[in-house]
C-alpha cells in the first residue's frame, strides 16, 4: 500500500515516512494475527454434533498481558512521535526565504517581498497559485485566508496547516530536495470551489531562482 | 417475590422448547402483580389504532417506530451517497435515466424521454429544483457538497443513533433488565416525535431557495456561520435548528434509559448481572446527556452568528469570535458522538457472539471496564480532529497520548471477543456472521485509527480519503453490521416471526464482500493523497498536467460501482424485513436459546411485557455450564440448580 504514497522530495519529514512505515508494519502484523486466530477458532470451534463448548469465564492472566503489550506499543509509538511532532510544528528561526500565503476562494495567492525584505511595501510582488522555491532552501510560509478556511497541503512533502481567517501561522517550514512542479491543493472544504483549488509549487535550481527574481524585480 | 413455577424453565429437551405458558393468546396477566404500577392503562381495553401505533406509550412499539425511521433514513442517506459516488466516478457524465443522453450533450439532438423533459424544463421559465441543482442530469459542485454535508448529517444524527439507541435501546431495555416498561412513558413517545419533527424540518431544508446545508457535517465556521461563503441561505439554518430538536429527542431518551435502568432492574438484577449490550447502552445514555448539550450550545451560537449579526465564530478587523472555538465545541461534542456510534454495537456484537459460541462472555467484567474506559478516554481525544487545525501544537502531544490509549480498552474487547469463540460451539447463524462481520471490520477500522493518532503521520492523512476508510469501517463495518445482526436476531421477540434465512445470509454476503469493496480501496485513495470532499477528482486548473487525484479515476469508478452494489443490496433487507413481518414463519418463544430475560416474555411481547415481574438468580452468560444437560441456563433460573432443571 505504501508505494501509492506520492514522492517524497522533503529533506526534514523523512519521518513522516519512516513512522509510517513502522505503523504499517505494526498494525499489519497485528492484523494477519488477530484474523488468523479468528478464522482458526471459526474452524476448529465451529459446532459439531456431540461436542460441547467449554465452561471458560476469563483469564485475568490474559487479561493484564494484553493490555500491558497493547499500552507498552501505543506509549512507544507516542514517544517515538513527540520530538517530530514538534520539530515538524515549531515556528523556523533562521529561514532562508520568507513567503506570505494567503488562501481566498478559490485561490492561494503567493506574496514576495522584493528587495526592501519587508512585506506590505509596494515593491511585493503577488502571484496567484504559483509558489516559486529555490532547492535544498529553508522556506518559512506565513499562512493566513481571508475568507473561510482553507488548508495548506504539499503531498510531495508531507505537509498540511489549515489556514485560519485573520490570524497568521508562522510555523512552517519546508525544504524541497528535487527540482520540479508539485501540487499544492486545498485540503479543507471552503465552499463549491474547492476541487479547483489548487496551486503549484514550483521547485528551481538556485540559479534558475535568482534568475527569477532578476526577471520580477529588474533593477 | 416468590417465583411462579411457570417462569421457571424447563431445559431438558434440547430443540423445541416448550413452555407452559407459551400459549400467549391467553394473556392471562392479572393487576394482582401489579406491583411497579407501570401498567395499569394496558390490559382491558382495546386501543385504538392512534394510541397503538401512532401515539404509542409503549416502549416496544417505540423501538419498532425508531427502527422503521431509521430504515428509511438509512435508505435517503444511502440513496444520497449513490448520487455523489456517481459524480466522483463520472464527474462530468450526466446521471443514468435522470440526466440527458450523451447525443444530446454533443449536438442537441432529442434521443430519449429524458432529453424531452430536460428540454421542457430548460424551455419553461420557471427555475426548477431539478435544473438548478443538475442541469441536464450533470451535478453541480455545490449540489454535490450539499450531499455529502446532508449524508452524514442523516447517516449519524438520523439513523445510526435512532436504530442503535432508539429502536434497541427502547426495545431491550426493560425487556432484558425485566420491567414492565419505561420510567417515562411519555417523554420515550416524545423523544420519537420531536425525532419524527427533527427529519421534517432537515427534509424541508432541501427544498428552500439556494439548497440544504453544504459545509460538511461538521459544519466549519466560518464557512457555516456566513451565508456569503456558501451562498447557502435558510437550508444551513434550518441544518442547525433540526440538529437541535433531535438534541432533545436524545436528552429526553438518555433521561429516560439511564432512569430505568438505575431504578427498574428485576429483583436479583445487579448491574454485574446486566447483559452487556445493557451496559453499552447505559454508557451511552450518559454519553448523549453530557455531550449534546455541547452541540446544542454550538448550534445556538451558529444560529445567532446566522440570523443576528452576532460573531462568535467569525473574526473580523475590529476583533470578534475564533473559527476555532467552533471546532472544539463540536468536536467535544463530536468524539463523544463517535463512541455514542460505535458502543451499542459492541454491546450487541457481545450478545450475539455469546450465544451463538455457547459460551459466557470471556471477561465480562473486563469488557464494562473497558467500555467505561473508552467512554471517559472519549471526553479527552477530541483535539486529535483538530491536530493541522491551528489549535497550539503542544496540545497535539496530549491528544496523541489521550487517542493512543482509546486502543487499549479497543484491543482488550476484540482479544475477549476471540477468548469468547476460544473452546465454544459456533454456530454460523446470520446473527453470529454479523457478529463476526463486526469484530473483523471493527479491528480494520481501529488499526487504521492508530495512523491518524500518529500526530506526524496524521499531518499527510488528514483530510484525505483514509480517514473516510476509517470511519466507515467503524460506522458502517461496525455499527451497521451490529443492526443487521441485532434485527436478525430480535426479530422473531419483535414480530414474533423470523426472517427468511436464506433472504438474510444473501444479505449479508453481498453486503460483506460489497463493503469491502467500496471502503478498502478507499484507504489507498487516502496514502495517495487524495483529498476528501472534493466533487471533481479530475478537477484540473493549469493546463494539460496530470493532477494526484485524477491518478485513481479508475478506482474512483470500481468505488462507485461496489458502492452501488452495496446500496442496492439493502433492498433485499427491507422486503425481507417487511414481508417477514406479515409472512415470516411463526416464531416460538426463544429459537436461539438465549439466557436473557426478554426471551422470558411471551411473544408476541404483550402490553407489560412478563406475566409476572422475573427474579434473577445468575449472570447473563450462562452457557455450557458443567454438569448440566442443557448447555444454557436462563437467569430466572434459582441457584443452586434441582437437577436436570425445570419444574
Amino acid at each position: 500500500m505504501l508505494h501509492w504514497l506520492p514522492k517524497n522530495i522533503s529533506k526534514h519529514p523523512q519521518y513522516v515516512d519512516t513512522l509510517f512505515t513502522l505503523i504499517y508494519w505494526i498494525t499489519l502484523v497485528v492484523l494477519v494475527l488477530v484474523f488468523a486466530t479468528l478464522i482458526v477458532f471459526l474452524i476448529m470451534y465451529r459446532h459439531r454434533e456431540g461436542h460441547r463448548a467449554e465452561y471458560i469465564e476469563g483469564s485475568t492472566k490474559l487479561e493484564i498481558i494484553w493490555t500491558t503489550a497493547t499500552t507498552v506499543i501505543v506509549f512507544g509509538l507516542a514517544m517515538l512521535s513527540f520530538p517530530e511532532w514538534n520539530k515538524l510544528k515549531a515556528t523556523p528561526e533562521n529561514p532562508d526565504y520568507v513567503v506570505q500565503v494567503r488562501g481566498e476562494q478559490f485561490n492561494w495567492y503567493m506574496i514576495y517581498h522584493g528587495p526592501d525584505n519587508e512585506f506590505g511595501t509596494d515593491d511585493d510582488l503577488e502571484l496567484e497559485n504559483e509558489l516559486y522555491v529555490p532547492i535544498d532552501k529553508d522556506i518559512q510560509i506565513e499562512l493566513t485566508s481571508i475568507d473561510v478556511i482553507h488548508s495548506f497541503f504539499i503531498p510531495n512533502l508531507r505537509l498540511k496547516q489549515d489556514a485560519l481567517p485573520n490570524r497568521v501561522l508562522k510555523n512552517i517550514m519546508f525544504n524541497a530536495q528535487e527540482t520540479g512542479r508539485y501540487e499544492i491543493p486545498c485540503a479543507e472544504l471552503c465552499g463549491f470551489g474547492h476541487a479547483e483549488m489548487r496551486g503549484y509549487l514550483i521547485v528551481k535550481t538556485q540559479d534558475e531562482y535568482d534568475a527569477w527574481v532578476k526577471e520580477q524585480w529588474p533593477e | 417475590m416468590q417465583e411462579n413455577e411457570n417462569i421457571s424453565h424447563e431445559n431438558n429437551d434440547d430443540d423445541q422448547h416448550e413452555h407452559a405458558h407459551d400459549d400467549n393468546d391467553a394473556e392471562q396477566h392479572t393487576h394482582e402483580h401489579d406491583d411497579d404500577g407501570q401498567h395499569a392503562h394496558a390490559h382491558h381495553h382495546e386501543e385504538s389504532f392512534i394510541s397503538k401505533y401512532i401515539f404509542s406509550l409503549d416502549h416496544k412499539m417505540i423501538g419498532k417506530q425508531f427502527l422503521i425511521y431509521g430504515l428509511i433514513m438509512l435508505f435517503v442517506g444511502g440513496g444520497l451517497a449513490l448520487l455523489f459516488r456517481w459524480k466522483l466516478a463520472y464527474p462530468e457524465k450526466p446521471l443514468p435515466f435522470i440526466g440527458v443522453s450523451q447525443q444530446y450533450l454533443d449536438d442537441g439532438e432529442v434521443v430519449t424521454g429524458a432529453d424531452k423533459r430536460w428540454e421542457r424544463i430548460f424551455d419553461s421559465e420557471k427555475e426548477e429544483w431539478v435544473e438548478v441543482n443538475m442541469p441536464a442530469g450533470v451535478m453541480t459542485d455545490a449540489f454535490y457538497n450539499m450531499l455529502f454535508t446532508m449524508h452524514a448529517t442523516i447517516m449519524v444524527f438520523f439513523v445510526v443513533v435512532p436504530i442503535l439507541v432508539g429502536a434497541f435501546g427502547n426495545f431491550l431495555i426493560p425487556l432484558m433488565i425485566g420491567t414492565r416498561d419505561m420510567a417515562f412513558p411519555v417523554l420515550n413517545m416524545l423523544s420519537f416525535w420531536l425525532a419524527v419533527l427533527a427529519a421534517i424540518v432537515m427534509a424541508v431544508g432541501f427544498f428552500v431557495p439556494d439548497g440544504h446545508a453544504a459545509s460538511g457535517w461538521t459544519g466549519y465556521a466560518p464557512l457555516s456561520a456566513d451565508p456569503q461563503w456558501t451562498g447557502v441561505g435558510w437550508g444551513q439554518n434550518l441544518w442547525a435548528i433540526s440538529l437541535l430538536i433531535q438534541g432533545f429527542s436524545s436528552l429526553v431518551g438518555s433521561i429516560n434509559y439511564i432512569t430505568t435502568v438505575i431504578n427498574m432492574r428485576a429483583p436479583g438484577m445487579t448491574f454485574f448481572r446486566l447483559p452487556l449490550v445493557i451496559w453499552s447502552l447505559f454508557i451511552v445514555a450518559i454519553l448523549l446527556l453530557l455531550a449534546f448539550p455541547v452541540l446544542s450550545s454550538a448550534l445556538a451560537l451558529l444560529i445567532f452568528d446566522r440570523l443576528a449579526g452576532t460573531t462568535f465564530f467569525t473574526t473580523t478587523a475590529e476583533g470578534g469570535g475564533d473559527p476555532l472555538l467552533w471546532q472544539h465545541l463540536f468536536w467535544f461534542f463530536g468524539h463523544p458522538e463517535v463512541y455514542i456510534l460505535i458502543l451499542p454495537g459492541m454491546g450487541i456484537a457481545s450478545e450475539l457472539i455469546a450465544v451463538n459460541s455457547r459460551k459466557p462472555i470471556f471477561g465480562y467484567h473486563s469488557m464494562v471496564y473497558a467500555m467505561i474506559a473508552i467512554a471517559f478516554l472519549g471526553w479527552i481525544v477530541w483535539g486529535h480532529h483538530m491536530f493541522q487545525s491551528g489549535m497550539q501544537p503542544g496540545m497535539g502531544a496530549f491528544f496523541m497520548t489521550t487517542t493512543m490509549l482509546i486502543a487499549v480498552p479497543s484491543a482488550i474487547k476484540t482479544f475477549n471477543w476471540l477468548g469468547t469463540m476460544f473452546k465454544g460451539s459456533i454456530r454460523f447463524t446470520t446473527p453470529m456472521l454479523h457478529g463476526i462481520a463486526f469484530v473483523s471490520m471493527f479491528v480494520i477500522g481501529g488499526l487504521s485509527g492508530i495512523y491518524m493518532a500518529n500526530t506526524p503521520v496524521d499531518i499527510f492523512i488528514h483530510d484525505t480519503y483514509y480517514i473516510v476508510a476509517h470511519i466507515h469501517y467503524v460506522v458502517f463495518g461496525g455499527s451497521l453490521f451490529a443492526i443487521f445482526g441485532g434485527i436478525v436476531f430480535w426479530f422473531p421477540k419483535m414480530y414474533g416471526r423470523y426472517m427468511n434465512d436464506a433472504l438474510n445470509k444473501i444479505h449479508f454476503w453481498i453486503t460483506f464482500i460489497a463493503f469491502n469493496c467500496t471502503f478498502f480501496p478507499m484507504h489507498i485513495l487516502g496514502v495517495g493523497g487524495h483529498r476528501r470532499r472534493i466533487s471533481n477528482p479530475l478537477a484540473e486548473t493549469v493546463g494539460d498536467v496530470v493532477t494526484q487525484e485524477s491518478l485513481f479515476a479508475d478506482m474512483n469508478i470500481f468505488i462507485t460501482m461496489s458502492a452501488f452494489t452495496l446500496g442496492f443490496a439493502q433492498l433485499i433487507l427491507v422486503f425481507n424485513f417487511f414481508w417477514s413481518i406479515y409472512k415470516g414463519k411463526v416464531a416460538e418463544k426463544n429459537p436461539w436459546h438465549v439466557t436473557t430475560l426478554e426471551w422470558e416474555a411471551p411473544t408476541p411481547v404483550p402490553h407489560g411485557n412478563f406475566e409476572q415481574i422475573p427474579t434473577v438468580h445468575r449472570g447473563p452468560y450462562e452457557y455450557s455450564v458443567p454438569g448440566e444437560e442443557s448447555d444454557w441456563i436462563p437467569q430466572t433460573q434459582p441457584e443452586p440448580a434441582p437437577a436436570g432443571g425445570g419444574d
